[in-house]
């Protein structure tokens, strides 16, 4: 079955995790019923690994569905969302990061899933997210001018 | 020859495409590099429509937001509201009856029915033939018709509610529907005469504007799209949802890659849909049309979900973030159009500027989609 196989591949990054003096309480990779939540896998990766995350979905052929970020401003922190799909399984693999609200750094995947550009850029117009590594993380929805990022939580509309 | 001259002639310039060209479909700039008539680079620009739906997701309440679903994708705006009810109803545990499910799976295929023929209608426009249009939208109008009876619009449809639809479908309605689609099947053979066996039209399409499958995975192309690549992903029937797993239709599927490819998936789509709707039609169960019991408020239980549906165009998503309140806490509307679009600058390089027009029409783009 080839979401086990995955389990045990990300299990490796997620071991990287514990690792790290913020550990999650919650499981890191978690299999999902499809039915109620819409995605088969849910993994947590620490912030610099969302690269490594993303090449052992690359090798796995998933598609790269989306990329977005999530405020948690009541834990200073943004959640950044990469869903993906196996166009021939129809399972989907969700992986989070979460990085600090006051420093949001995490690198780009880009490289290794080009459609991922538009995607970063969105989440660096929206919530300030900064994609290290991104060849041009300049506003794509926004003005060009635009220094606001409207899907974080202290901006009012 | 001058050291001018030798310079000249490898000279490129730069050339906006829009914000109003008629060929792009709403405001889309492209930014083209062209050394002559030869695509070096071709940046799309967007963001010209963009309201910030997914905002005004987390500032009303869950019903509030219904309407704004039907104004991102507007030539088929029953996916969003089906996708972003589906969202809410998977969060909420809501079930829908079965009445409900069939209603909707029938105008939903109808409304691809309509984007596909305003598509056919608009691409040749691009390429140049005018004609098509006044067939196309002739049938199109047919079933903007039959929709408007029952949910009161004709574009920006408001139709499906937590837990149902608002409006019970009548005997005019089914009996139109019926004639209709058998109407439409005698206009098929119509259709390819004058278009799929035009020589200009094929000319302009074989072999024009290749796409590769890893292209398509790489950028999240979906829908006709990588159908026309030779991939056979349909939500529809990679992720099962409301009663397609019942009905029996095909996912046409061609493995060139070009715009021929991608014309003949959407064609072959409008037979597809017309035969799910009859299938709905002739089972089509009594009972409710909207659950009992769903609150007025809603308050879907703390978590996440995610859902998709196979839009017109392609896999469309819908992200809802609860935190337990009336309102999401965060929206996320994962639109086919733009991650099609995303793959138009890799895909055109070399090519020439009408046939890049050609592989633009094919991705049917509708840009206030992409802007959202």
């Amino acid at each position: 079955m080839p979401i086990n196989m995955l389990k045990t591949k990300f299990a490796e990054i997620a071991v990287c995790v514990a690792a790290t003096p913020d550990t999650p309480s919650a499981p890191l990779v978690t299999e999902t019923a499809h039915a109620a939540k819409g995605y088969d896998l849910d993994v947590t990766v620490p912030a610099d690994r969302v690269t490594g995350a993303a090449r052992i979905m690359d090798e796995a052929a998933f598609m790269l569905e989306a990329i977005t970020g999530v405020d948690w401003m009541a834990e200073q922190q943004f959640e950044i969302v990469y869903d993906y799909t196996a166009v021939a399984l129809g399972a989907r693999v969700v992986v989070r990061a979460r990085v600090p609200r006051a420093t949001p750094e995490l690198p780009t995947i880009s490289r290794i899933y080009p459609g991922a550009n538009w995607h970063e850029r969105e989440a660096h117009d929206f919530f300030g997210i900064v994609f290290t590594g991104h060849p041009e993380l300049i506003p794509l929805l926004l003005p060009e001018d635009a220094d606001f990022h409207p899907l974080r939580k202290d901006f009012g509309a | 020859m001058s050291i001018e001259a030798q310079t000249l002639h490898r000279e490129t310039f730069i050339l906006n495409l829009g914000p109003q060209h008629p060929a792009t479909h709403g405001v889309l700039r492209i930014k083209l590099t062209l050394d002559g008539e030869y695509i070096e680079d071709a940046e799309p620009v967007i963001g010209y429509g963009h309201r910030m739906h997914e905002k005004m997701g987390e500032n009303r309440t869950y019903a509030k937001f219904l309407p704004n679903t039907g104004r991102m994708d507007y030539v088929a705006a029953m996916f969003n509201t089906h996708g972003y009810v589906c969202a809410v109803e998977r969060l909420a545990g809501i079930t829908v009856p079965e009445r409900a499910e069939f209603i909707r799976v029938i105008t939903a295929e109808l409304n691809r029915v309509a984007s596909h023929l305003l598509w056919v209608g608009a691409f040749l426009i691009d390429l140049g033939g005018f004609t098509p249009l006044l067939y196309t939208f002739d049938d199109r109008e047919q079933i903007l018709d039959l929709l408007e009876a029952v949910t009161g619009a004709r574009l920006t449809f408001c139709y499906y509610r937590f837990g149902g639809v608002c409006n019970d479908i009548d005997d005019d309605f089914i009996a139109g529907t019926r004639k209709f689609i058998a109407h439409l099947r005698s206009r098929m053979p119509m259709y390819h005469a004058l278009i799929t066996k035009n020589i200009i039209f094929r000319r302009r399409c074989e072999g024009i504007g290749p796409i590769s499958a890893e292209n398509c995975r790489k950028y999240g192309a979906t829908g006709p799209v990588i159908r026309g690549s030779g991939v056979a992903y349909d939500v529809r029937k990679a992720e099962p949802y409301s009663i397609y797993p019942r009905l029996d239709f095909n996912v046409p599927v061609y493995g060139q890659g070009d715009c021929m490819a991608r014309y003949l998936v959407r064609m072959d789509e409008i037979v597809e849909s017309l035969r799910i709707v009859e299938q709905a039609l002739d089972r089509l169960p009594g009972g409710p049309v909207m659950a009992e019991k769903v609150p007025r408020i809603l308050k879907p239980p703390k978590g996440d979900c995610y859902f998709n549906v196979e839009s017109a165009r392609g896999s469309f998503g819908v992200r809802v973030v609860s935190d337990g309140t009336d309102k999401a806490y965060r929206m996320k509307l994962r639109s086919p159009c733009f991650s099609n679009l995303s793959l138009f600058q890799e895909c055109s390089r070399g090519m020439l500027l009408a046939d890049a027009l050609a592989l633009l029409g094919t991705l049917d783009l509708v840009i206030p989609d992409i802007d959202r």
